[in-house]
């Protein structure tokens, strides 16, 4: 048992400095990725609810195309597809625009889906006091549907967090990468896809918690906590 | 009378689908007057009020404030509800402001004012309403009265030039009613133009210069609240406000 343990510990002494690397590259990899999709889910979310007909139309197809395909295949029309079209991207910033694109897309449903649970009377005092519709969005229905989407998109955060995994089939060295070396380099799998485990259970255990911080730091009395 | 009405409302058709809830509508109010709107259910009351501030647009007819037609062709609503408050049955205080929050949000983006500025004004409609020591309440933190008197300062700070009151105290438990219409007495007494849709009676008596009685989407009759309540001119109404006047007895 002691020589097991022993073996485990030098094992992940020898490893330790590529996953550390690993993270770094996950880490970096989901916050941009976090961030675009950012970009695009709330002015799609926004256009879902609020936009002309055509521009609904047109997000809501970009939302159905995302959700009803495998993140795998999008991953490599990026990667091996647009090239095709003269657009030839490094492995990074394939892995960024496939994982923002795709996070756009629920990004934009979570927020739909919290713009469509303001109470409609909110929009129509807004409006009664003289605001335009524009106005009435940024300044009333957005700020409480924002702190409404807080949870949705904390489970988003945490998924993309190992979404990125899937990012070593086009040979990016995330953590899931690094692992997928060290593993077949170290003829020793098992031992080190369950410390890899571990990395990404602490990563998604320090994100939850900074999370949830945010999400007290923001509550509203009957709104998102106890009307008292 | 007085010849300028501060607003005109001339044979007004709204529809709903295959449901007309105005049939040619047609009502005038002068300044500093209080007309309590009643009507069974469905009269078309709270339409009503929704046309006046363009919140539902007419299907046909026109609507003038102060001169001006507001159903013409290229009239900015926004810029015409500015001048008209409304206090709806349910608050519709904004969830996430505080109540002072909740008046000051129209004055700094609609009114553009300076944020100090607009601060000590929402402080002193506050004041008016009595609520200036629960100005860092979040509206889930205040009882249904006072919510709906912050509703009544937040329309305030607007300035506005008549104010429509849709059921404001039918959400309210009875012993709440009062703290509500003793502010829009208070309102009225200082001159403000209300049209109020309303079933307390002992409001309409007190204070309504003119009790104005719908149904079927026209005004069946409508005169001062005495001759009203004392001697309608028409049966309808005599019924209606008997019905009314029963209801309001067993409630108490």
């Amino acid at each position: 048992m002691d020589e097991k343990m022993e073996r485990v510990v030098e094992l992940f002494g020898a490893v330790a400095p590529l996953l550390w690397q690993g993270t770094g590259v996950t880490l970096q990899i989901a916050a941009l990725s976090l961030l675009l999709g950012m970009a695009i889910g709330l002015p799609a979310g926004i256009a879902r609810v609020y936009g002309p007909r055509w521009l609904q139309q047109a997000t809501g197809t970009y939302v159905v195309l995302v959700q009803g395909t495998p993140l795998l295949i999008q991953l490599f029309l990026v990667y091996y597809g647009l090239p095709d079209l003269g657009l030839t991207l490094g492995r990074l910033e394939a892995a960024f625009l496939t994982l923002g694109l795709n996070s756009g897309a629920y990004q934009a449903e979570y927020l739909r889906g919290a713009l469509q649970a303001v109470p409609v009377g909110q929009m129509t005092a807004a409006r009664a006091l003289g605001m335009s519709q524009g106005q009435a969005v940024r300044s009333i229905v957005l700020p409480q549907a924002l702190r409404l989407v807080l949870p949705a998109w904390s489970n988003e955060v945490v998924a993309m967090l190992k979404y990125t995994a899937v990012v070593f089939l086009i040979a990016v060295p995330d953590l899931m990468g690094q692992a997928k070396i060290l593993a077949s380099r170290y003829f020793a799998p098992i031992p080190i896809y369950l410390i890899v485990a571990v990395f990404y259970i602490v990563l998604v255990g320090i994100t939850y918690g900074v999370l949830r911080q945010l999400e007290r730091r923001l509550r509203v009395p009957g709104l998102t906590g106890e009307p008292t | 009378m007085n010849p300028t009405p501060i607003l005109r409302v001339e044979e007004l058709y709204k529809s709903f689908g295959q449901t007309a809830v105005l049939k040619g509508f047609s009502l005038s109010i002068q300044p500093q007057e209080v007309a309590v709107l009643v009507g069974p259910s469905g009269s078309g009351k709270s339409t009503l009020l929704r046309c006046i501030n363009l919140l539902d647009p007419p299907n046909a007819g026109r609507i003038w404030l102060e001169q001006e037609e507001i159903t013409a062709a290229g009239v900015n609503p926004d810029r015409i509800r500015q001048r008209i408050g409304m206090v709806f049955q349910d608050f519709n205080l904004f969830t996430h402001l505080t109540a002072l929050g909740n008046v000051m949000v129209g004055l700094t983006k609609v009114r553009k004012m300076h944020k100090k500025e607009a601060h000590e004004l929402a402080l002193f409609e506050l004041e008016r309403v009595g609520l200036v020591d629960r100005a860092g309440h979040y509206p889930a933190q205040l009882s249904g009265g006072q919510k709906q008197r912050v509703a009544i300062a937040r329309a305030l700070g607007m300035d506005p030039h008549l104010m429509l009151f849709d059921e404001p105290t039918s959400a309210l438990d009875p012993e709440l009613t009062g703290e509500v219409l003793e502010v829009m007495q208070q309102l009225a007494s200082e001159g403000m133009t209300m049209i109020v849709v309303s079933h307390e009676m002992g409001f309409a008596r007190q204070v309504a210069s003119r009790v104005v009685f719908l149904e079927g989407g026209v005004v069946v009759e409508q005169g001062p609240p005495a001759q009203m309540f004392e001697r309608p001119a028409q049966e309808r109404t005599r019924v209606f406000l008997r019905k009314i006047a029963d209801l309001d007895e067993r409630s108490r």
